[in-house]
Order: structure tokens, then sequence, then C-alpha cells
């Protein structure tokens, strides 16, 4: 349960660094690398999420569809 | 286990300050904070539901009711709540179209589960008549 919660924090700091991260390469002239770095950033949210998304799916179908 | 409602609500107001930061950098990341948010809360909800439902069982069962139907009432809640949240983030999300189709989906799902039941009041009307 703290664990959930942790993702939260985990999530949106991810996010806030990746913005950053963004800000800053472009500051340089680096356009590309933005692009990766957030396009990467989003690829390991998107994971974090599917693997709470799956947690959930799994204890509805526990409660709700019995053994279905 | 007891769970606060200081806690829930606690952490829904700090899931909205984060998603606020968020939402004008990436409103990707925001949006994965909200689907993380709302599975937690469910996540903490789901001890006192199977309570709820053990206890709907068991009432059920020493009442001599047909399991079939309590389950079959079981997995609609099931189905309407899987629907409604994922209707509810892809709306957030500006996706009005994907969320009906979504709605749409768990309605007519829905439906095919409760065609046994209106099967069988059916058939009990038809009985009370006469022939």
């Amino acid at each position: 349960m703290a664990n959930d919660i942790n993702m939260i924090f985990q999530i949106a700091g991810i996010g806030i660094v990746v913005a950053m991260l963004h800000t800053v390469l472009k500051q340089m002239g680096k356009e590309e690398y933005a692009h990766w770095v957030t396009l990467i950033g989003f690829i390991v949210v998107l994971f974090i999420v599917i693997s709470i998304l799956d947690d959930l799916f799994h204890k509805i179908r526990g409660v709700f569809l019995f053994r279905s | 286990m007891a769970i606060e409602v200081m806690q829930i609500t606690g952490l829904g107001l700090i899931a909205t300050f984060l998603i606020l930061i968020l939402q004008e950098q990436k409103p990707a990341f925001a949006l994965a904070v909200t689907v993380i948010v709302g599975s937690v809360i469910f996540i903490f909800l789901i001890d006192p539901i199977q309570e709820i439902f053990q206890l709907l069982n068991k009432l059920a069962s020493d009442a001599n009711i047909n399991v079939v139907y309590v389950e079959t009432i079981l997995k609609i809640i099931g189905i309407a709540y899987i629907a409604e949240f994922g209707a509810q983030i892809t709306k957030d999300a500006g996706q009005g179209a994907i969320a009906s189709k979504i709605e749409l989906a768990g309605k007519i799902i829905i439906l095919g589960l409760a065609i046994p039941i209106l099967k069988v009041i059916i058939e009990t009307v038809l009985n009370l008549l006469p022939a």
C-alpha cells in the first residue's frame, strides 16, 4: 500500500525531471536528445502505470468476477 | 484493516496538486498520475468491498437464493465499475468519443449477462398467467 503511494510521487518526480531536462537540452540546442529523453521517460512511466493497472484488474477480478 | 477516510482524502489532494504542476509541463505524465491515483484508491477500498460481498454471499446462501443470481449481480457491478473507470479517465484526457464507446460496451456486456435472469422472470410471469 505504501509502495503504491510511492509510485505516485515517483511518476510526478519523473515528470518534473523530464520536463527540466527537456528545457535544458532545448536551451543547449539539442532538440533531438530532448525528444528522446521525453519519449524514454514516458515509456518508463507507462510501464509503472501498466503494472499497477494489472494489479487493480486482478483484484477486481478476484472480488467481483470470482474465478472467471 | 482500518481505512482512514483522511488518508484517502489527503492522497487525493496531494495528487491533485502534483497534477496541477505537471499539467503545464507534460500533460501525458499528469494523465499517468491520474490513472495511478484512481487505482491506488480502489486498491485501498478492495478489502472492505470483499468483506461486504462475503456477507452478501452468506446472506444469500442462508436465504436459499440461487447462487447464480447473486454472482451475476456482483459481476455486473464489477463490469460497471471497470467501464466507468476507463470512461472517466478517457474523458479526462479529452477523448469524449472513446469514453462513450467504452460506456456502450459496458452496457451491452451487462445486458448480455442479465439475459438469463430476464428469461427466468419472463417464464415466471408466463406461468402465472392463466392458460
